[in-house]
């Protein structure tokens, strides 16, 4: 496809580098020269140098024929006024950046008229990736399908558990709860497991349940999986907003640490239920005055990196049993972090590009296909489709047991009526059911190519 | 250093060679020719070497901006010296540094000479000198990148340090494609010139290898006589292809993508046109009386111009002759060469363009000191990095030319020739002005000036900053 990025800051230069690396034609458009051609010399994109709110730089970069553009840029305004433009200009879809709590509510109302396919907030969407993984305190990362009713989630396997040595067949039967386990991650493996597959310490499965079955496997495997009643946060800016809001929607008591008298007064005026302390959240005298060893959770949220390491290390080390959140904003040090007991660790930028390269990448499948959603799970080897059934096709009504699955192709559940369930072998799929497919094979357009009859791209090669 | 990125690309290079050298020995076969011999164990040289080195599997594949212009400078350098070998080994040329030239001088696209009698030659060693002027002209590390994609980040500076001009352009995104396109372009338009010139009578051979020696800018002829003997028909059809080759290819790009309105404002290109067109009508006053009529007077002015500034180097009649400003128009128009972009050499009409406008500026800013200004082509900012570059490139060039010219003035030719035939190789054109022989015979040149020649051409194809390069100590460092 042709892909427009307005902005090649932080999220514009990797979702640039992610979108180049599949093979898209990418054209980066920026004002700042220099961070335009080090993006342009590093990656094979065209860059075009120049203020996105231009028609005439847009032109050029070619925004008549684009199938997508995305604006990025730092400033909200400027996005959206670059995303009206290429819609008139002929852009076929465009995404916006837009980060101001201000603009959030009145964006949906003119979203259609500014012909917006997707607004992206990065605060909102990691507020959403935290309080998602503090449903399941042990879970390391949580994606919903199928409109939330069907749930992927990451856990690492400690050594000690339950789970340890006990083989996929036998799992129904040792611990009586309807999960179903797609991918495991062993060092760095990553494979779709068999009936004889046996389980290890550290290793990372994900698995695929719905919300209650897996609130009930956490609970069985004796996971701490008791419920988020009080959470610390550190730092008070966007994010700290919108995950506060959430939260206090569930019922968490939240009490919000912030150095700038200023922003606690227009704090507390946002949200009169949190509790605000004016305070520095590297104080540890404060830290134990407000009470980190009982909190279930804590999350440092600062604008500074090495200030949120080094408060969530300390963290961890007086409360060993929170759930602990770390935000990365300018670090690349990813594998350094990994080895840290720092918790799971929040990368704004990476969760922008996640969700827009989520977006890209179903809109390239639905041309002519029927994904509905469609995740990576586990380092990008392994897929996780959702397919619409539309079309009356062969394999309808017939037993899955019957059907000549490829293999690396598994399916996962059937979601039907608004139910999804996990399919057994006497199980049919029928039309108007939604299937989630978990596969290892890249490219899968349709639901008949997971049959070893028809390969898929076979109209490519 | 990463060395094994540098081998590996080297070793595919190689390979590429090997089977570019399929083709002369096509051409042995179809007019039963044993010089067609001569190729074999050079291909098989190119394959024992080129596929090991090919294999390799460098650690790190980022190109930086040090390993991309070592690649292109040895590459380049490589790729000639293998390229001599059959004419070495087939006697045809028997001495290595004549044959090293000679293949130099095909690759570069200067087109100059060390035979004295072109016709003896067979013909799968003339196929052969005149292919290395297509391969050399778009560039063959472009071939690769259109053929292969190169694994790893930052590909861009390979293509940067082939590409003649101040700064590449990409007409697409992807670089693979970009590469892909200009060959088709250039694929194209030597088609349709070969099928033109078959079509005014030309022999199928001489079409071929004209359209060839055409397209890349470079020169060769198939007579002794370069393009004299040919129709007035066939010499006006190369005049305007070389005309064509001296344009910015991203200039058919943007036709093909029926963008007519920014190509007729394009600076480069309306400059250029302007070049041409006041040296033609200077020439065609200048020799007037030299004709029979003013056309072939207008036609032949027109030829040379055309042959000059796109730095391809073919004659239509010996220039020495001409009046000493037509010549020394013609030597102008040696130093500024094609545009950036094209398959020609020279300095490029853009870095003129930009100079001049500096000129302009700067004495403006002598009389009002604070006067604000920016330098700007396309209405794109000239920025200061690329400013430099040039002037780095013009100081370059300049240095190069002295030091060339002081060390060949021990063959004792005149000033005159000695200045033409540097600038004539820096260039990439072949002719020069008051040739001891033909305009673009270098054979009596001794061999020191024959070395110091083929250098001054491989530095000029690549624009000197990679070759440079090649003599800071630090490029060879282990990081």
């Amino acid at each position: 496809m042709n892909i427009i990025i307005v902005g090649c800051g932080k999220v514009g230069g990797t979702i640039a580098q992610q979108l180049a690396s599949e093979n898209h034609d990418i054209v980066i458009v920026d004002n700042d020269s220099e961070r335009l051609h080090q993006v342009g010399d590093m990656l094979d994109v065209m860059c075009v140098h120049g203020n996105g709110g231009s028609a005439t730089v847009l032109e050029e970069a070619g925004a008549k024929t684009c199938d997508l553009l995305i604006a990025v840029t730092l400033s909200d305004e400027l996005n959206l006024l670059t995303c009206l433009i290429a819609k008139k200009l002929g852009a076929a879809n465009t995404i916006a950046r837009v980060r101001n709590p201000i603009y959030s509510d009145g964006i949906s109302l003119i979203k259609d008229d500014l012909g917006l396919s997707m607004i992206i907030n990065p605060e909102l969407a990691a507020a959403s990736e935290i309080s998602r993984t503090l449903r399941f305190p042990s879970a390391i990362k949580v994606e919903t399908f199928a409109k939330s009713r069907v749930e992927v989630i990451n856990f690492r396997i400690t050594p000690g558990n339950i789970l340890c040595g006990v083989k996929i067949e036998n799992l129904k039967s040792t611990i009586k709860s309807d999960i179903f386990i797609c991918a495991i991650q062993r060092g760095n493996d990553v494979f779709i497991p068999n009936g004889s597959t046996e389980l290890m310490p550290n290793d990372v499965i994900s698995f695929l349940a719905s919300p209650a079955s897996a609130h009930e496997f956490f609970k069985k495997i004796g996971a701490s999986s008791h419920k988020i009643r009080d959470m610390i946060i550190i730092g008070g800016g966007r994010l700290t907003y919108y995950l506060t809001k959430m939260l206090l929607q569930v019922g968490i008591r939240v009490k919000i640490i912030e150095e700038n008298l200023k922003r606690c007064e227009e704090l507390s005026e946002l949200l009169p239920d949190a509790m605000i302390i004016h305070g520095d959240g590297t104080d540890n005298e404060l830290l134990h005055e407000e009470g980190i060893e009982e909190a279930d959770a804590v999350a440092t949220l600062t604008g500074l990196d090495e200030q949120n390491v080094i408060m969530s290390l300390y963290a961890a080390q007086n409360s060993p049993n929170a759930k602990i959140f770390t935000k990365i904003k300018h670090f690349d040090f990813d594998d350094m972090l990994k080895s840290m007991d720092i918790g799971s660790v929040i990368y704004p930028k990476y969760i922008t590009a996640d969700h827009i390269i989520k977006y890209v990448r179903v809109m390239q499948n639905s041309i002519g296909s029927n994904v509905e959603t469609l995740h990576h799970i586990i380092d990008d080897k392994v897929e996780v489709l959702e397919f619409r059934i539309r079309e009356q096709s062969d394999m309808l009504s017939v037993p899955i047991e019957q059907l000549k699955i490829r293999s690396g192709v598994l399916i996962a559940c059937i979601n039907r009526g608004g139910k999804g369930f996990i399919p057994g072998g006497k199980d049919t799929i029928e039309m108007g059911d939604t299937v989630i497919i978990v596969t290892t094979n890249k490219g899968l357009y349709d639901i008949e190519n997971i049959l070893s009859l028809k390969p898929a791209h076979a109209d490519s090669v | 250093m990463n060395y094994k990125l540098l081998l590996k690309i080297n070793g595919k290079l190689l390979m590429l060679e090997a089977a570019f050298m399929l083709l002369p020995v096509i051409t042995a076969l179809i007019y039963r020719e044993s010089s067609g011999l001569s190729f074999l164990p050079v291909i098989a040289l190119l394959l024992i070497i080129g596929i090991p080195l090919s294999r390799l599997n460098p650690r790190r594949t980022e190109m930086y901006a040090r390993e991309g212009l070592a690649i292109v400078a040895t590459s380049w350098i490589l790729m000639s010296l293998a390229g001599a070998l059959p004419f070495y080994i087939s006697r045809e040329i028997p001495v290595f540094i004549d044959a090293f030239f000679e293949t130099a001088s095909g690759f570069t696209t200067t087109g100059a000479s060390i035979l004295d009698d072109v016709e003896t030659l067979s013909h799968s060693m003339l196929f052969w000198r005149s292919f290395t002027h297509w391969v050399g002209g778009m560039g063959v590390l472009v071939f690769i990148l259109a053929i292969a994609p190169l694994a790893g980040s930052y590909t861009v500076n390979l293509m940067r340090a082939e590409s003649p001009g101040p700064q590449v352009e990409k007409v697409t995104p992807k670089i693979g494609s970009t590469a892909k396109l200009l060959y088709l372009i250039y694929a194209f338009l030597t088609l349709l010139q070969f099928v033109l010139m078959c079509a005014g009578g030309m022999p199928v051979f001489d079409s071929l290898l004209t359209a060839f020696g055409t397209a890349g800018t470079g020169g060769f002829g198939v007579k002794n006589s370069s393009i004299a003997d040919y129709s007035t028909y066939i010499q006006s059809v190369i005049t305007v292809f070389m005309l064509l080759y001296g344009v910015n290819f991203s200039i058919y790009y943007m036709i093909l993508l029926k963008k007519i309105k920014p190509v007729f404002k394009n600076e480069e290109l309306r400059f250029y046109l302007g070049i041409v067109a006041v040296a033609i009508i200077l020439i065609t006053a200048n020799v007037a009386n030299r004709f029979e009529t003013l056309y072939e007077a207008f036609h032949h002015s027109a030829f040379q111009v055309a042959a000059i500034i796109s730095t391809t180097g073919f004659t239509t009649v010996n220039f020495n002759d001409w009046p000493s400003f037509s010549k020394s128009i013609l030597v102008l128009l040696m130093l500024f060469g094609a545009s950036a972009g094209s398959t020609g050499g020279g300095m490029k009409i853009s870095r003129i363009l930009i100079m001049l406008k500096f000129i302009g500026i700067e004495a403006v800013r002598l009389i009002h000191p604070r006067k604000v200004n920016t330098i700007s082509i396309d209405g794109h900012k000239v920025e200061y990095e690329m400013l430099k570059n040039i002037f780095l490139y013009f100081l370059c060039y300049a240095g190069l030319l002295a030091l060339s010219v002081l060390i060949i003035s021990l063959d004792g030719y005149s000033f005159t020739t000695n200045v033409t035939a540097t600038i004539s190789a820096l260039s990439n054109i072949g002719p020069y002005v008051d040739a001891i022989n033909d305009a673009w015979n270098f054979s009596s040149f001794s061999l020191i000036s024959k070395l110091v020649l083929t250098i001054d051409m491989i530095f000029g194809r690549l624009e000197i900053l990679p070759v440079l390069i090649l003599f800071v100590p630090d490029t060879w460092r282990r990081k």
